[in-house]
């Protein structure tokens, strides 16, 4: 990791010339495979199977950037991330792009030079405690010690509401999820804050889930979404529109069950502009006129691929909510393919 | 008759600079420089122009910005709107604290353990080569995570201090709370304190100093050089009669009257840790991040000290014992008074290097989360910012100095106790 972080700040301080200038789309064709930076392993975002295969709600939107540019939702090469060295890595060149629950603010968008192509999970910093220390507000904390992940949005978070609500309180800072969990458990923090979602795919994975819970306050508003290096428009384009096509997909009823039957065309015109019966819009964007299809088919469209990884048949059991689509009183919204 | 004529003055042709071996390797040493600096030249400007490119243009003005984060060990006041040079700072600190703490334990360990490990008695010398080998032939990245991985799942937590039947209770009298947190130890307090002098007023290297430390400080050196000057007395009557007058107890006495006078006078007493709300409260909360690192970084650097030690000794030539013995002085005496002074001349060089690569590898802090420099200014400040290259610069440059610093103290102790040379 280390190594990793200061390899990153290298290769910005010199060598990979032309790595951070525009292209990355044909980067990405000459090279036939997706550099996608994910987490280091959250249950449910992104994490390895048993048998090594990534799989995830992040992993698929990867997986169907890969599958819009490169036509295969297998070429991605999986690059995890810790909190610390995403910036770095993206920066760098190190990866094509970041889907890895990151929070869009604006110094990251403004600052630190990237662009955030969208949300693909509407989220909220949360509290989990173990259901004997008593606790039902996160407002009783005063004093407790916290485990945080460093070099998060969810670190400063943490600072804001402790001060704003004028308690106080111990972080630990620590580096992954795997060892807050460790921490956590062991008692060596009272409490163990992240996004809400991160709380619930983490909780998912622990001996006896149902000794802990998630406070009812939601201290801050965490878009999460993909993002890409400031400066590239036409790929920051596709990976925008691909995440885009996943959404609309839902709207429009596109599923991966369907999709065969309606890519020999429909009567509704917007549902052929994606599947690329119609018009050239993947000709815009510099890919294939099957991009919106092959992304669909990767992982299924939004709905299919929230159900499928942390949905509430899954053991992490994540309600739709906010990231319902708009028609049902969401905030997923996608701009028409037009 | 001689004739002297000067010889023919020749003219300097260019291809002398290659073809005459008086210029030759002048001539290419300076195209070698010369090559050199254009190559620095062209790392420097490309690392310009892509910053360029990215549209980040290296500033340090991020520095002043409120850092927004906080920090749990610190030594200085901070809280989360100070800047991040404030949070570097603290950083620095506890950077510094753990590589005092583990230079002083790693040569006190290392030189008894280089020490035993040359002992006559079979068990004691083996127990010390096998802690030796496994402690330096496994990496201290590992024997840092080890430790806190043993403080974290035996330790009890704190919760389980609680109740009127608690799982655990605390050490010494209730004084002292072993936790999987951390170790909770009495703190020193003084009800009639002096008070603290505020150096380098609203800067961000404001620093306060207790007048209670400096005044305890001052009575016990005063003290030492009282105890000094009655050794040299009595050494002095000693070298005239040859009878040394018994001085122990006045050495004693002038070194821990004053002392204990100056605590009752500044009212000392101590604070004890209780378990208040989540955590214990009052004491002194030694954290496991500071206790993991320091305990792997001193028992794996006291590997290698040892090892420099027992070289030392074993380098003092065995006639230097036996005559010590001849003239009658016991075996500890030997050691201390023959062997050991010359011995420390060959120790301390490459003891320098040891206290280097301890003061660097506590930069492996942040796998336990300890907020050492790394930790702050190229951990969470360089991430918050997105100042890649300035804070990693920030960085070297400050192990730099500390490194160069730690060289320079012990170049001048090493050069004093090489004059005893004769």
């Amino acid at each position: 990791m280390k190594k990793s972080v200061f390899l990153g700040a290298l290769t910005v301080a010199g060598l990979a010339a032309g790595a951070a200038a525009a292209g990355t789309l044909d980067d990405v064709k000459a090279r036939g495979k997706l550099n996608c930076g994910v987490t280091t392993g959250l249950v449910g975002f992104a994490a390895p199977d048993a048998n090594g295969n990534w799989e995830g709600f992040d992993v698929g939107v990867c997986r169907a950037v890969a599958a819009a540019v490169l036509g295969d939702p297998q070429a991605v090469e999986f690059v995890p991330t810790t909190g610390k060295t995403r910036f770095t890595a993206l920066a760098s060149g190190e990866v094509d792009m970041l889907a890895r629950n990151t929070t869009w603010t604006f110094s990251r968008d403004v600052d630190l030079k990237f662009d955030f192509v969208g949300v693909n999970y509407y989220d909220g910093q949360g509290f989990m405690v173990p259901k004997a220390l008593g606790v039902s507000s996160a407002k009783e904390l005063d004093g407790a010690t916290v485990c945080i992940q460093t070099g998060t949005t969810t670190e400063l978070n943490l600072a804001d509401f402790f001060r704003k609500n004028n308690i106080s309180y111990e972080p630990v800072p620590i580096e992954t999820n795997a060892e807050g969990q460790q921490q956590y458990l062991a008692g060596a923090c009272d409490t163990y804050t992240t996004d809400a979602s991160g709380l619930a795919a983490t909780r998912a994975s622990f001996e006896n889930p149902s000794d802990h819970v998630v406070l009812p306050e939601i201290i801050s508003k965490e878009p999460l979404g993909p993002l890409v290096r400031h400066g590239d428009n036409e790929w920051g384009d596709v990976v925008r529109w691909t995440l885009n096509a996943l959404i609309a997909a839902e709207e429009l009823g596109i599923t991966s069950a369907n999709i065969a039957e309606l890519s020999e065309g429909t009567n509704n015109p917007e549902v052929n502009r994606i599947l690329g019966t119609e018009g050239n819009l993947g000709e815009m964007l510099g890919v294939s006129a099957d991009w919106a299809k092959n992304a669909i088919m990767a992982g299924g469209n939004y709905g299919e691929l929230f159900e499928k990884t942390i949905g509430e048949n899954t053991s992490i059991g994540l309600a739709r909510g906010l990231n319902a689509q708009w028609t049902d009183g969401g905030l997923l919204y996608s701009p028409p393919f037009r | 008759m001689t004739i002297v004529t000067d010889p023919p003055k020749a003219s300097f042709r260019v291809s002398q600079l290659i073809y005459d071996t008086r210029y030759r390797s002048i001539t290419f040493q300076i195209a070698a420089l010369i090559g050199f600096l254009i190559l620095i030249g062209w790392l420097i400007s490309n690392t310009a122009q892509n910053l360029a490119d990215l549209g980040k243009e290296p500033s340090f003005g991020f520095l002043a910005e409120p850092a927004g984060y906080d920090i749990n060990q610190r030594l200085v006041d901070y809280d989360n709107q100070n800047s991040h040079l404030r949070a570097a700072f603290v950083g620095l600190l506890n950077t510094l604290l753990v590589a005092v703490m583990g230079c002083a334990a790693a040569t006190v360990l290392g030189v008894t353990i280089g020490v035993l490990r040359l002992s006559k008695n079979w068990l004691i010398s083996r127990i010390m080569t096998v802690y030796v080998e496994m402690f330096r032939n496994v990496p201290v990245l590992l024997w840092i995570v080890l430790i806190m991985a043993i403080i974290i799942e035996t330790l009890p937590q704190p919760r389980d201090f609680r109740g009127a039947d608690p799982q655990a209770s605390m050490a010494l009298f209730d004084s002292v709370a072993f936790t999987n947190r951390g170790f909770y130890i009495p703190e020193a307090l003084f009800s009639r304190s002096l008070g603290d002098i505020h150096l380098f007023g609203a800067s961000a290297m404001r620093f306060d100093v207790s007048l209670d430390l400096l005044a305890l400080v001052a009575v016990l050196l005063a003290g030492l050089w009282a105890s000094a000057r009655i050794k040299r007395n009595a050494d002095a009557v000693q070298e005239a009669t040859g009878v040394r007058p018994t001085v122990w107890h006045f050495r004693l006495g002038v070194v821990f009257v004053p002392l204990l006078a100056v605590l009752v006078l500044l009212g000392f007493h101590l604070g004890y840790p209780a378990l208040k709300g989540f955590n214990f409260q009052g004491g002194t909360h030694m954290r496991n991040s500071l206790i993991a690192l320091w305990l792997a970084l001193s028992l794996y650097t006291a590997a290698f000290i040892s090892e420099i030690v027992r070289a030392g000794i074993l380098a003092i030539s065995k006639g230097q014992t036996e005559a010590a013995a001849a003239l009658g002085l016991r075996p500890k005496r030997i050691m201390n008074l023959v062997i050991l002074p010359q011995a420390l001349r060959i120790i301390i060089p490459p003891l320098i290097s040891q206290y280097l690569n301890l003061t660097k590898n506590s930069s492996l802090a942040i796998a336990v989360g300890y907020m050492d420099i790394t930790g702050t200014l190229m951990g969470i400040t360089m991430n918050q910012t997105g100042r890649e290259l300035e804070t990693v610069m920030l960085g070297m440059l400050i192990y730099l100095l500390i490194s160069l610093s730690i060289s320079l103290v012990m170049n001048w102790y090493n050069n004093r106790v090489k004059l005893v040379e004769r």
